[in-house]
């Protein structure tokens, strides 16, 4: 075990994981908003942002899936000290971490049943930029419509008809947060 | 305050709930089951709406309490100082002012902005509880979307009475796929919860937490020839003098004197503070009671 195994994670747990649970609430809530959360520094390759969300939401409980260059010792065993979570793999996974290109295929994650459409996967994707431009939202939690530079859009439609089941989406890219719950409906720009 | 953690709950126990509410966000409507805990107040008191702002509330809130529109009732009053003892956050009356409201069974007269959190106190959050007992029976009705049982009820309301009698609880439609309890607000306020603020709702006793983002397309049950109508005692506030907020009736005497008085405490004091005065109002004084 290295020794930034064991740094990185909250300097005061309940109060910044308090502000970056409202900052995530607030994105999932208002889809194609973008905000800054901090205080999590994991190791490479995961984004502040990605960490922060981690540290937030996971425990003993919450079996996450790394994809890709995520899946390395470095980041298992960060998340494995500050988290407790299993790491498994993606069927079984309420959270799963990566690259768009390395959480493909959708298919495998658990998209909930018609009776219990709340055990689904939340997928935090990492970006290389995060912008409010781009694929046209509209759907709850948007007034009017909003833009959100998305990596495509023809998997969120297909994941948008499956509602009331479906995954949820967590974008990050260096400290910024955005969201796309099942509702949103995608529009290529 | 060095007493607790922040906000009393336990870190573990707040990841459950915050992701209990991130779902609920993500399905509107859909009551998502969670492991509800204890809490030093008993079941009816609003133990969901606390675990759901001790889960959502940070030192930066300012926090308001209100009990059927009031903020100066005995459930306002203990849950406001609960969350002033245990987190440390500033409290407020002042609808405006306040970043996170709890409130039991109304929603405040005045429009609540897209910064605003409302936290939902609620009984039964199952629309159909009273109509079918069972859970499981219920959770299919839901998953099937089989709603022919909430609208047999409608109408049968309508041929005993001649109109929709349910006043309070009124349930709607999200997105048009889950009916849902919005809670025991009168039916005045349906019109409200498509609101620019997000929408908590917690259920203590019966372990669910469901959710409204802004802007959701929230539809009060009817039929075409009985259009849902959200209905107020006909009357103005008896103290300001507003038209167009829900009253409570307070009786006087023991002659039959009444009176009638904005249920909103907020609301009634902004309005005689800015000068209005009602049939039986006095001129407001600051500090008067």
């Amino acid at each position: 075990m290295q020794a930034d195994t064991l740094s990185g994670g909250f300097a005061a747990p309940p109060v910044e994981a308090a502000h970056a649970f409202r900052a995530i609430m607030r994105v999932m809530a208002r889809p194609g908003t973008i905000e800054d959360v901090a205080g999590a520094t994991p190791p490479a390759p995961l984004s502040v942002a990605a960490g922060t969300v981690l540290l937030t939401l996971c425990d003993p409980e919450t079996p996450v899936y790394l994809a890709g260059t995520a899946d390395c010792a470095g980041v298992r065993d960060w998340i494995t000290f500050h988290t407790g979570a299993p790491l498994v793999t993606r069927a079984e996974a309420m959270f799963a971490i990566g690259t768009w290109e390395a959480l493909m295929p959708l298919d495998d994650y658990a998209v909930g049943t018609s009776e219990y459409p709340d055990r689904s996967a939340t997928l935090i994707v990492e970006m290389e930029r995060l912008e409010a431009t781009g694929a046209r939202l509209t759907g709850p939690g948007i007034a009017d419509t909003a833009a959100l530079s998305l990596p495509e859009s023809a998997a969120f439609q297909a994941n948008a008809r499956q509602f009331p089941l479906g995954l949820d989406f967590l974008f990050t890219c260096g400290d910024r947060l955005a969201a796309l719950p099942r509702t949103t409906r995608v529009e290529a720009s | 305050m060095t007493d607790y953690n922040f906000a009393y709950l336990d870190e573990q126990t707040k990841r459950m709930i915050r992701r209990a509410i991130l779902k609920g966000l993500a399905i509107p409507g859909y009551q998502v089951p969670f492991a509800s805990r204890e809490m030093p107040m008993p079941y009816g008191w609003g133990t969901g709406g606390v675990q759901v702002s001790a889960a959502c509330l940070t030192p930066d809130d300012t926090f308001k309490v209100i009990d059927q529109g009031a903020d100066d009732t005995t459930n306002a009053v203990s849950i406001r100082k609960f969350f002033e003892k245990t987190a440390g956050v500033a409290t407020t009356e002042e609808t405006a002012r306040a970043s996170l409201i709890q409130t039991r069974h109304r929603i405040p007269e005045e429009a609540l902005s897209q910064d605003q959190i409302l936290v939902y106190q609620v009984p039964i959050p199952e629309p159909l509880r009273f109509l079918e007992p069972s859970e499981l029976e219920t959770r299919k009705m839901h998953s099937l979307e089989e709603y022919g049982l909430m609208h047999v009820k409608l109408y049968e309301d309508i041929s005993q009475h001649g109109a929709i009698a349910t006043a309070y609880a009124y349930p709607v439609k999200v997105e048009g796929r889950y009916v849902m309890d919005p809670s025991p607000i009168p039916k005045f306020d349906n019109p409200k919860l498509g609101m620019a603020a997000i929408q908590l709702f917690g259920a203590g006793r019966e372990q669910r937490i469901y959710a409204l983002p802004p802007y959701t397309q929230v539809v009060s049950l009817d039929f075409e020839d009985h259009p849902f109508e959200p209905s107020k005692a006909d009357y103005d506030c008896d103290l300001c003098g507003a038209s167009d907020s829900y009253l409570d009736e307070v009786i006087v005497d023991d002659a039959g004197g009444r009176m009638f008085v904005c249920s909103d405490t907020d609301y009634c004091r902004s309005r005689r503070a800015a000068g209005h005065v009602g049939a039986q109002g006095a001129p407001y004084e600051e500090g008067a009671a």
